[in-house]
């Protein structure tokens, strides 16, 4: 099994905090790795950090190394944009750009210039129908997105995310702002990519952890504490904090 | 129960002030509105709007004061625009390429500040002393680059305080997705915070059509309608001074009338910026 992201010796610091001590991260290929433990362990932080998005934070200290195929993306030249196009992200909440539908998940095709040609319909159609929106937007393209519900807001964000044929998908607690239904949709598209994709996933819920996780990344204070495929650490845990952790004593 | 009296006695007076403050403001505002309508209405008529002063108009002959609508819109609108060239990419660079508490933003910030409070005779003066050292004369050109000068602190703080409130996890959606910093500002930001920034541009374009002392030594004062940037031209709040100063009641109610004119000019300008702001921002993110 290959590993499409190992992050080596990675330490983060946010002004004098250090959020993330000394961690070492396997994210096998194709397969949803889940991010566990309490709030304030780090697991956001961990996250962005595997998309530069520790960049945009102002006075954070990265560390490390954090291989993608290979590739240290923290290595000096490396373009940005061009990480954050293969390694898409679904927030917390749904953010839609301040413009249509269509304009949505045709936005990141017009900055990366993916494809220049004029029609893209098709290809937004491709992706909506992915996400599993199609159907209710099919005939109101042209509508502002901050029309649909938060819920087809965040299958719209991920429609957008989608378009750039992204490798790996981090997903930062994706259904917590969510209905119940709403959350099941995303869950089950989750499923559903991959077959495809590299997921990473932040959560909350645990009972979200054991129907969607092969992989499982035990975080607590900052520190990997356990990680390995999602069934061995489930069900017959090593390490003490994560046995607690998982009986609910923590977190 | 007496605590739930002072409560109420909290309210009562908190509303009473209020309400005391908008009246008093109000009726003061109104009041000037009222002046201004009263003594200028009757003296507002369509020979006013459509003709130029005419040989003795300063001692109540016929003519009107179209030079100085026209001036005063080609003044504020160039100067408005001028300004809205460097204020934008200020405002954005501010916002959203440097730091938001660092030093730079905090100088730039305050600098601006004191610019913008320094009385406009002052940026006239400026002007003036811009125009002697290119060889200008008092021309149109000469009151725009003034006006914009009057104009920018206004426009850049105010757009400032407009971009500050931009949703970082909005911006940060479209970071995420691989854009660089001047798409995120442009495709992004700039739909998003519109209204705000139009409201920006109308408060320095307000500020621009209403000032006289800037354009007082730089755009000079004439009876004809400029035609060309290098033609001296009259402006409304200049033909108000004029037209007051003068010992004729004729005069000095064209004056207000000259007000008038001012101050409807200004409300159709804030009037059609809004409907667009509006048209164009039925996609901004709530």
């Amino acid at each position: 099994m290959e590993n499409h992201i190992q992050i080596r010796n990675l330490k983060v610091r946010i002004g004098s905090t250090e959020i993330i001590k000394n961690a070492d991260i396997n994210i096998p290929d194709g397969q949803v790795t889940a991010i566990l433990g309490p709030s304030g362990c780090g697991k956001t932080t961990l996250l962005r950090s595997m998309n530069r998005f520790l960049d945009l934070t102002e006075n954070s200290r990265v560390e490390g190394e954090v291989f993608l195929d290979g590739q240290n993306i923290y290595a000096p030249g490396v373009d940005v944009t061009e990480i954050r196009r293969r390694i898409g992200l679904l927030a917390q909440r749904p953010y839609s750009l301040p413009m249509s539908i269509y304009e949505n998940v045709a936005y990141g095709l017009r900055i990366h210039r993916v494809n220049q040609s004029k029609n893209l319909k098709p290809i937004i159609r491709h992706y909506l129908e992915l996400a599993g929106l199609w159907d209710e937007v099919k005939s109101r393209l042209s509508d502002p997105a901050s029309a649909l519900s938060i819920g087809q807001q965040q299958r719209l964000c991920l429609a957008r995310g989608l378009a750039l044929e992204p490798e790996v998908i981090l997903a930062d607690e994706p259904t917590s702002a969510l209905d119940p239904i709403s959350a099941q949709h995303i869950e089950g598209k989750l499923q559903e990519l991959k077959e495809k994709y590299t997921i990473v996933l932040v959560t909350h819920t645990l009972r979200q952890a054991r129907r969607l996780a092969d992989h499982v990344v035990f975080m607590y204070l900052g520190e990997v504490v356990e990680q390995g495929p999602a069934r061995e650490v489930f069900d017959n845990p090593q390490m003490e904090r994560t046995k607690a952790y998982l009986q609910g004593s923590i977190g | 129960m007496k605590r739930m009296t002072r409560r109420h006695l909290e309210e009562l007076i908190a509303q009473g002030l209020m309400f005391l403050s908008l009246a008093l403001v109000a009726g003061s505002l109104g009041w000037i509105l009222f002046t201004i309508i009263q003594r200028g209405a009757p003296a507002l008529t369509w020979d006013m709007i459509t003709k130029t002063p005419k040989g003795g108009f300063y001692m109540g002959k016929e003519g009107g004061v179209l030079n100085a609508i026209l001036g005063s819109l080609y003044l504020a609108l160039g100067g408005t625009v001028a300004a809205l060239v460097f204020s934008l990419p200020i405002s954005l660079g501010l916002n959203i390429y440097i730091p938001r508490k660092s030093r730079w933003a905090l100088l730039v910030r305050s600098l601006l500040d004191v610019l913008w409070g320094i009385p406009s005779i002052v940026y006239g003066a400026f002007g003036f002393t811009l125009m002697l050292a290119l060889g200008m004369r008092a021309s149109l050109l000469a009151g725009i680059i003034t006006l914009a000068f009057v104009e920018l602190p206004i426009m850049v703080r105010a757009m400032d305080e407009v971009l500050r409130r931009m949703p970082r996890d909005l911006e940060n959606a479209s970071y995420a997705m691989g854009a660089t910093r001047i798409e995120t500002a442009l495709r992004v930001v700039l739909p998003q915070m519109l209204p705000g920034l139009v409201t920006a541009v109308m408060l320095a374009f307000g500020r621009g059509i209403g000032d006289a002392a800037s354009v007082l030594f730089t755009a000079g004062y004439t009876d004809r309608i400029p035609t060309s940037l290098m033609d001296p031209t009259a402006s409304l709040p200049l033909a108000v001074f004029f037209q007051l100063s003068m010992p004729y009641p004729e005069v000095q109610k064209r004056a207000y009338a000259a007000a008038l004119i001012l101050t409807i000019l200004v409300l159709l300008v804030s009037f059609l910026s809004r409907w667009i702001s509006a048209r164009l921002s039925r996609y901004s993110i709530k």
